[in-house]
């Protein structure tokens, strides 16, 4: 760096984003450290940037000692999947068909996308349609289902589409091929880098989902590990701001409950820093070709 | 005259409505293709705007939502609603948070734009880019623990600073009037990293010719910046802020519930249309207060994001989401 770069300014204006940067990684490095602390280190010196001890008990007891907990992680994982590539199905087949310029009534389609972006009914018609017509209370689908047809998405994908030229379209008929051989065959294998983007949209929304499950899952062993996290942080703070008697408070003492909870935030925020430099790239991708036109 | 041109118009409707149904059968695939994202949007878009009568019906599960009474006076769910010192509150706390949440979300998006803007080391501005824009993909459950770890009265990283300088601890948790700062904070947190991205792509678009005839001039850094890209980022900020006061009635249910939950302590400054329909819904069972706010939501929501919209098309044809 040059000498002559370095004004008050600039040093400043360093300063700022880098204090800035650091707000943004320090509860991360906190709640990692946490969970690898060992209990009585958090409740005698609160949470520390850098464990005191080390100790690997909290994962152990997170994943030998409850079966919750593996469970909502499958249930969690089983979500983001089937959600992610049944949305992607259907959104591209849709996007599909409103992308097809030979279509007359192509815009009639995107007419009725486009109605669900500017009214919603809100939350209470939409949850009593989900609880008394179409029964998704406690089921799995109450946290698949709902989501699956995003216009937004499907007009991400459309504009795509659109964006192909349309010979090649013309050539594969010419050849024989019907509407639905063109899109698994040609069509699909070049829409790739918006099916990544979506995709990873669409597994996010799912992963990070809770909203759902608080809707319609009352059964335990059907919550995912966003819920489950919110469930274990409150009983916590239920059990200790019910514990005057002292015995309540041994029984909250006994179990590493602090670093408990530090480790399943870790588990559950691990799959996304594990995949944040294809996240980041997707993202900003996507959001830029979203704000040119959506 | 008048019969001959009728039977025209109708021969020719007649043909039409043949061709209509010749483009349907032609396109018959892509109607099958478009059927299942149709039937979805259908069952959990299109249903529930039908469900918006609930409002005026005095609602029983097993009757249904069309099966339903109405309710009798018409609007005594509304008549209820109005009563309630709670609703108020609600709509009132939903205002004023979305607007502290645009006014200082505008001021820290463009500020840190332009700073980043700024640095020309491009590992740095890699490295503190994905830093900030981190917090966008964690859950808002996960913010909340986060927001705990630095808050909570026995072992928040706040409180033992706190205490170590000497001072007595403080109860976040039961102190409503911190809330908007605290939750003013959370979002800056979470969305500016994200929020920026915009921004500097907008900055990054400005010619760089401006800058340069500008500094020929003997114009400062801060002198192109108050000159040059505020005023070139002033459409995308008039958008972007638009859409947002578009969205006034409806608040983030994900964060309140997430970070404030059922502390009823802080309901005062934090409880608002969307926790408050919740509330209504799922706890205390009062379907009629609910449907009837969810409905005045929903009819000022579409109001504002039509009104937003108009004025953004006026503004610039292309920002226009529709």
């Amino acid at each position: 760096m040059h000498l002559k770069k370095l004004s008050p300014g600039r040093i400043a204006i360093v300063t700022v984003i880098s204090l800035f940067s650091l707000s943004c990684l320090l509860p991360f490095i906190m709640v990692i450290s946490g969970s690898l602390s060992v209990e009585n280190d958090i409740v005698n010196h609160g949470y520390e940037l850098w464990p005191r001890r080390v100790t690997f008990d909290s994962y152990r007891i997170l994943f030998l000692g409850s079966n919750r907990i593996v469970d909502a992680y499958g249930i969690s994982a089983l979500v983001t999947v089937a959600g992610t590539l049944l949305s992607l199905l259907v959104t591209s087949m849709a996007a599909y068909a409103m992308a097809r310029r030979s279509f007359r009534y192509r815009n009639i389609l995107s007419i009725y996308a486009i109605i669900t972006i500017l009214f919603s009914g809100g939350l209470v018609p939409w949850y009593i349609i989900c609880v008394r017509y179409l029964e998704l209370k406690d089921t799995i689908w109450a946290m698949i289902l709902p989501p699956l047809a995003n216009a937004f998405n499907m007009f991400l994908m459309r504009n795509f589409m659109m964006a192909m030229p349309e010979d090649l379209h013309e050539s594969a008929k010419i050849d024989g091929a019907g509407e639905f051989r063109i899109y698994a065959r040609l069509i699909i294998p070049l829409a790739k880098p918006v099916l990544a983007t979506i995709g990873l949209f669409v597994s996010l929304s799912y992963w990070n989902d809770w909203f759902l499950g608080l809707m319609f899952v009352d059964k335990q062993e059907l919550q995912p590990l966003q819920l489950l996290l919110r469930t274990l942080i409150s009983n916590v703070e239920f059990l200790r701001s019910s514990s005057n008697a002292i015995d309540m408070q041994r029984i909250a003492m006994q179990l590493p409950t602090e670093s408990l909870k530090m480790a399943l935030t870790v588990v559950t925020i691990g799959p996304i820093v594990f995949l944040y430099p294809f996240l980041q790239r997707y993202f900003v991708k996507g959001l830029l070709v979203g704000a040119v036109k959506g | 005259m008048a019969m001959k041109s009728m039977t025209g118009t109708r021969v020719i409707a007649g043909i039409k409505r043949n061709g209509v149904i010749r483009e349907l059968v032609r396109n018959r695939t892509l109607l099958l293709m478009f059927l299942p994202a149709g039937v979805f949007l259908f069952l959990f878009n299109y249903l529930p705007l039908a469900g918006l009568v609930i409002a005026f019906k005095n609602f029983d599960f097993d009757k249904g939502i069309f099966g339903s009474d109405w309710a009798k006076p018409l609007l005594y769910n509304f008549d209820y609603l109005l009563s309630s010192d709670t609703a108020y509150r609600a709509v009132r706390n939903t205002i004023l948070l979305n607007a502290l949440f645009i006014a200082v979300g505008l001021v820290f998006e463009v500020g840190l734009a332009l700073m980043l803007n700024e640095i020309r080391n491009k590992y740095f501005k890699r490295v503190t880019q994905s830093l900030t824009f981190l917090p966008f993909f964690i859950s808002w459950i996960v913010v909340g623990v986060f927001a705990y770890n630095l808050m909570n009265y026995e072992s928040g990283a706040i409180n033992r600073i706190v205490q170590s300088l000497g001072f007595q601890p403080i109860d976040f948790y039961s102190d409503a009037p911190l809330w908007p700062f605290i939750l003013t904070l959370a979002v800056r947190w979470k969305v500016t990293g994200y929020g920026t991205i915009i921004y500097l792509a907008a900055l990054t678009n400005i010619d760089q010719s401006y800058y340069e005839a500008a500094s020929i001039d003997g114009a400062s850094r801060w002198q192109q910046t108050r000159y040059i890209s505020i005023p070139m980022l002033k459409p995308t900020i008039m958008i972007l802020t638009l859409l947002a006061v578009g969205r006034i009635m409806n608040a983030d249910f994900g964060m309140f519930y997430a970070m404030v939950g059922d502390a009823a302590l802080l309901f005062p400054t934090t409880d608002v249309i969307d926790t408050f329909v919740y509330r209504s819904l799922r706890k205390s069972g009062d379907i009629g207060m609910a449907s009837a706010a969810g409905f005045t939501q929903s009819i000022v929501a579409f109001v504002l994001v039509l009104g937003s919209n108009y004025i953004a098309r006026k503004a610039d044809k292309d920002s226009a989401i529709f």
